[in-house]
């Protein structure tokens, strides 16, 4: 891999940034006025789920507790989604300048990151780097010269399970213990890592602080929609010309990014990885953007030549595969949806079986416990929808968008 | 296993306990270390990191059981997976399964008879630009061609 910082173009985070300068800029103001800043922002989550960041931070500033955790989730496993792996390899300043950030608004006095285990080849550059900040005095005791503001960060690997995406689970393999999802309430606002007040952030959204903090939380408003401010980064892989990360406003739509990076006879694309929605042609001028076509950032692109169910079993395995069994609807609910997709493949099903799987997959959308098993069947009941023609009625129909 | 490899064992657990420390959320830290030196955790480790942890023995299994990079059983010395996901799928994963099974003589899921190597399909490597991709113990290989993967797994000793 090479790194193309140099290259990249956009108008939030791939902006020039020298490290520490956030740093520094945050200690010499009041914590509630960072606050204030990220409100104003109005930042949101960057793993896919949307939280506003502020709430998130307010609650856990608010808890008394003598210890308090940041979590930088880099548990990157959304099959596409590779956006985090660039942000660590070319921008690590901006993702640490974010959790020092954090650790010093809330009062933390540890920041954890849990890398996956597949980008351990990360691992040594990263820690190269956390040393330069140690010297720098970004990290460390009494931080960029502020009396009593104490921090370090630790980098953890991560085994291989998808689901340790997902904060409650991640913070169960922190703390040594099987990636199960824990109940919420209570959250890990209030009862996290070690049942400490814990923030647990995506890369990007950390990220997205220090530059807010940097240049303030109006500026950063100036790009994107009204609910979704800022930028988004995308990761797109699939059928086209130059796959890649790209940084683009929230609010772009479908057919924009396609001509970007040169698509061409595009049938479907899948936003949001496996645990997303697959649009066809007719949907193609919906915008990426919380309220529309919300996204973590994956953006797989599929051409003519494509054979929509078999994307489909590639999901559906991927779920069976990785869900965690802890509960019910997601352990028996992905076998069942993978025992459709085979009967579909293998010519053998009736029309009622599939659309009592398709009731299946709403009721595992409300009844599982974490967002695996909720957003599992988003695949399977959006491309059998949008392309039933093609899958179900064998190209009769015409209406694959 | 002999008594000589039983204590070398020990000591070396109990030397990543010191360093690590003995706390339930070391117990991955530890794990990770052994398997990446063994590239399996046998069951003497099991009993004694749970005894130096201070856990039941089979909270140890149960937490190797979840994680896909974690084994009880014995490995080939190298860990070949190819991502499956559907981006490297669709630009060429097929043929250069097929390849790498036809020259090292073993199917995925398998170790060869040698135990040099044990080939998997892996979930998502993150590398979907520069697919089809393959990790080699730690190591990550992209834009591969059936010909150039096959060579890489030559090379290695």
């Amino acid at each position: 891999m090479e790194n193309k910082r140099e290259e990249r173009k956009g108008a939030v985070l791939f902006t020039p940034y020298n490290r520490g300068q956030s740093i520094k800029k945050a200690v010499s103001m009041k914590r509630d006025d960072i606050l204030f800043e990220i409100k104003e922002s109005k930042l949101r989550g960057r793993g896919g789920a949307g939280f506003p960041t502020s709430t998130k931070w307010m609650l856990t500033a608010a808890a008394t507790s003598p210890e308090k955790y940041i979590v930088c989730n880099a548990d990157e496993g959304e099959p596409g989604t590779f956006k985090d792996r660039v942000l660590l390899f070319e921008y690590p300043d901006l993702v640490f300048d974010g959790m020092v950030i954090a650790g010093y608004v809330i009062g933390a006095g540890k920041g954890i990151v849990y890398l996956r285990g597949e980008y351990e080849y990360l691992l040594p550059s990263l820690e190269d780097y956390l040393e330069e900040m140690r010297k720098d005095n970004l990290l460390g005791e009494n931080i960029a010269g502020k009396d009593g503001f104490n921090y370090d960060i630790e980098i953890r690997l991560g085994n291989g399970a998808y689901v340790c995406g997902e904060e409650t689970a991640l913070i169960e393999s922190l703390e040594g213990h099987r990636g199960e999802a824990r109940n919420r309430p209570p959250f890990p606002v209030t009862t996290g890592f070690m049942g400490k007040p814990t923030v647990v952030n995506n890369v990007e959204t950390l990220a997205c602080v220090t530059k807010i903090v940097e240049n303030g939380g109006a500026w950063f408003k100036e790009n994107g929609t009204s609910k979704s401010t800022g930028s988004k980064l995308m990761s797109i892989s699939g059928d086209c010309e130059k796959p890649g990360v790209y940084e683009m406003p929230w609010g772009t739509t479908i057919n924009e990014l396609l001509d970007m990076v040169g698509a061409k006879n595009v049938k479907a694309v899948q936003v949001g990885g496996a645990s997303g929605v697959c649009l066809n042609k007719s949907q193609f001028d919906r915008q990426l953007a919380y309220e529309d076509a919300g996204t973590g950032g994956s953006i797989m692109i599929f051409n003519e030549s494509r054979d929509m169910l078999h994307v489909l079993k590639n999901f559906m395995e991927f779920f069976e595969e990785e869900s965690c069994g802890q509960c019910t609807p997601c352990r028996i609910g992905n076998t069942k949806l993978l025992e459709g997709v085979n009967m579909i493949e293998n010519g053998d099903f009736t029309f009622s079986y599939i659309n009592k799987l398709k009731d299946l997959g709403q009721t595992m959308q409300v009844a599982s416990k974490c967002g695996l098993g909720q957003s599992s069947p988003n695949s399977f009941i959006s491309i059998l929808e949008n392309f039933k023609d093609e899958i179900l009625n064998k190209g009769n129909g015409g209406t694959n968008g | 296993m002999l008594v000589v490899e039983k204590n070398a064992l020990t000591e070396e657990i109990e030397g990543l306990v010191e360093k690590l420390g003995n706390d339930r959320s070391a117990l991955l830290k530890i794990l990770h270390e052994i398997q990446k030196k063994h590239r399996h955790i046998p069951d003497f480790a099991q009993q004694e990191i749970a005894r130096l942890l201070d856990i039941h023995p089979v909270e140890v299994y149960s937490v190797i059981s979840f994680y896909a990079f974690l084994n009880t059983e014995p490995k080939g010395r190298n860990l070949v997976r190819v991502c499956q996901t559907i981006t490297c799928d669709m630009l060429g994963k097929k043929a250069l399964c097929d390849a790498i099974t036809r020259e090292i003589g073993c199917n995925f899921g398998e170790s060869t008879k040698d135990h040099k190597f044990h080939l998997e399909y892996a979930n998502c490597l993150g590398l979907c630009d520069e697919g089809p991709a393959m990790a080699v113990n730690e190591k990550v290989y992209t834009k591969l061609t059936p010909e150039k993967a096959v060579a890489i797994l030559n090379d290695i000793k």
